[in-house]
């Protein structure tokens, strides 16, 4: 399966204050073993939400575009990984060892991905059905 | 922490640690099985002391020195002396070899040394492949024997007995665990690469009920690549084994359609193609190519994948850079089949007539007969001509010879 590990803003991250050279070391290390372990297939770090831009939805039609920063800082994203792990639980022993990447309290957010599986379950019935109705149609063209 | 947490949490390290602890083991014992052995016993203790005093910090090392505990009382019942008494003789040498090497002290090098020799023992060729798959699924992917019969469709108890036999074997072989030298380092890392590939094709060519599980299993092999990457960047096959399998893996979306039927390359929808691992795929390829040194026939491969990964319609396929490097594959593994593809390679980049011709050159090929593929690729080129009679001959025939009910229907469609 695949899962993102999402690592939540600090006060420092959206202040633009790069990480110590210390920290930059020991995201490095880890990182490296992300990687050995087969584990890591894509992972970046983001400008704070200062350089930032949302496009919010009013409705179907109306569509504003608002500079960032944005005000609520635990709720921000700094940065992802995007793993291949086999459970859940291997990836909450992966970000268990991750260094805490601010020097402060935070939060690293764990979530799995949509795979194509996921949505067999709940649109499979209704996928063949309009299937059947195509096919239907397709015979009757001939 | 509750027994179930605990649990949940044990496993979970165990999937991370367990190789490199297997591995360091079995360095020091110089036996496989016997590594294994002290691996499950520290397993074991952590099953008992973790749900009562929580996972400890480290909890690599907590095992390691677990591991190595159990290794000493064993020597002091003199149990493992006597196991290991022809092999090596002497106690204390073996005691030496236990006390010298401490895995939360040793460098990376050593570990990831260790890791390697193991992956090299398990894909020894003295094993029969499914030996060696079975074995390379158990102590380098640390999947269990009920797991690992699940995914092959196999009982449980033939999997558990392969691999008894399989760790038999390598003692009574006396296989060193180790990096083999320059001299036969070909040989055995073809025979590594082959077991990752057979992996990836065992999943691959999932259908059915099981197709979860085995999908698994293409995840696997895909990791057990990666791994392998990391520890010999420098070879071209390596990196090229592992780009084919992200290339082949990202079509897997588009591969079936919604009844559960194949959906042939040329008609798979792209857009469902996974970017990301194209990405990692065509990167893994460029690192290959770039050791400047002649592909192999896993890069080749990976090569032809990533002209199709590249182009964005099936009109855009670089047809001719696909009949290339399918001559560079013929030239190292001129196999049948390899000239089937090269042939239809051929007929989408010089015409139907040509692809035909060179197909006509196989029609005696004794691994080809009964092989639905080549009449179903007659057919297309056929059809192609404007031949229609001769074409739905071909698709008939194809349909005949295939395995598959559904890709039955199919051919039988376009043979009407």
């Amino acid at each position: 399966m695949r899962v993102m590990a999402i690592v939540k803003a600090s006060k420092d991250s959206e202040a633009g204050k790069m990480p110590s050279e210390e920290l930059l070391a020991a995201m490095g290390e880890f990182n490296e073993e992300l990687v050995k372990a087969g584990v890591m297939l894509a992972g970046e770090g983001l400008h704070p939400s200062s350089k930032g831009v949302r496009v919010t939805f009013g409705g179907d039609d109306e569509r504003t575009v608002i500079d960032g920063p944005f005000a609520e800082t635990k709720e921000l994203i700094a940065g992802y990984w995007l793993l291949q792990v086999r459970s859940m639980d291997e990836a909450v022993e992966w970000m268990k060892r991750c260094p805490n990447p601010h020097h402060e309290a935070g939060a690293i957010e764990i979530r799995p991905v949509f795979e194509a599986d996921d949505f067999g379950e709940e649109f499979t019935p209704e996928l063949r059905e309009q299937e059947e109705r195509l096919r239907a149609q397709a015979e009757q063209n001939r | 922490m509750s027994e179930r947490d605990a649990r949940r949490a044990i496993d979970a390290v165990w999937r991370i640690e367990s190789a490199r602890l297997i591995a360091a083991l079995a360095r020091m014992t110089g036996d496989v099985g016997l590594a294994e052995d002290l691996a499950q016993d520290a397993l074991v203790a952590a099953l008992e002391q973790w749900p009562r005093a929580g996972v400890p910090d480290k909890p690599g090392a907590w095992l390691m020195a677990t591991a190595k505990n159990r290794a000493i009382d064993r020597l002091r019942r003199g149990e493992m002396a006597a196991r290991k008494e022809q092999e090596l003789g002497r106690e204390a040498e073996l005691r030496a070899r236990v006390g010298e090497r401490d895995l939360a002290a040793a460098a990376d090098d050593d570990v990831e040394d260790d890791l390697l020799s193991l992956i090299f023992t398990a894909c020894h060729p003295v094993l029969p492949t499914e030996a060696r798959v079975a074995l390379t699924l158990r102590l380098v992917g640390s999947l269990t024997t009920t797991e690992i019969a699940r995914a092959f469709l196999a009982k449980e108890a033939t999997v558990a007995q392969r691999i008894v036999r399989a760790k038999r074997t390598l003692a009574e072989a006396r296989v060193p665990i180790e990096v083999p030298g320059a001299a036969e380092r070909e040989e055995r890392l073809a025979s590594v690469l082959e077991v990752i590939y057979a992996i990836f094709n065992e999943g691959y060519a999932a259908s059915g009920g099981e197709e979860w599980i085995r999908a698994d299993l293409c995840e696997e092999a895909m990791r057990l690549g990666r791994i392998l990457a990391g520890l010999m960047p420098r070879e071209p096959e390596v990196l090229g084994l592992a780009a084919l399998m992200e290339l082949q893996a990202a079509r897997f979306p588009a591969r079936t359609g919604p009844g559960g039927e194949a959906v042939p390359l040329m008609e798979q929808d792209r857009s469902r193609w996974d970017l990301v691992l194209i990405g990692r795929g065509t990167a893994a390829l460029e690192r290959a190519e770039a050791l400047g040194r002649p592909l192999g026939p896993y890069a080749l491969q990976a090569a032809i994948a990533a002209c199709h990964a590249r182009a964005r319609t099936p009109e855009a396929t670089d047809w001719e850079r696909i009949v290339a490097l399918y001559d560079a594959l013929a030239a190292l593994a001129g196999s049948p089949v390899v000239r089937l593809n090269r042939a239809v390679a051929v007929g989408m980049a010089f015409g139907p007539a040509a692809g035909l011709e060179l197909l006509d050159g196989l029609a005696g090929e004794p691994a080809l007969r009964g092989y639905h593929l080549l009449p179903a690729a007659r057919g297309e080129l056929l059809e192609r001509l404007g031949r229609d009679e001769e074409a739905a001959a071909e698709f008939d025939r194809a349909a005949e010879l295939s395995g598959n009910a559904r890709e039955r229907e199919v051919l039988r469609a376009r043979a009407r």
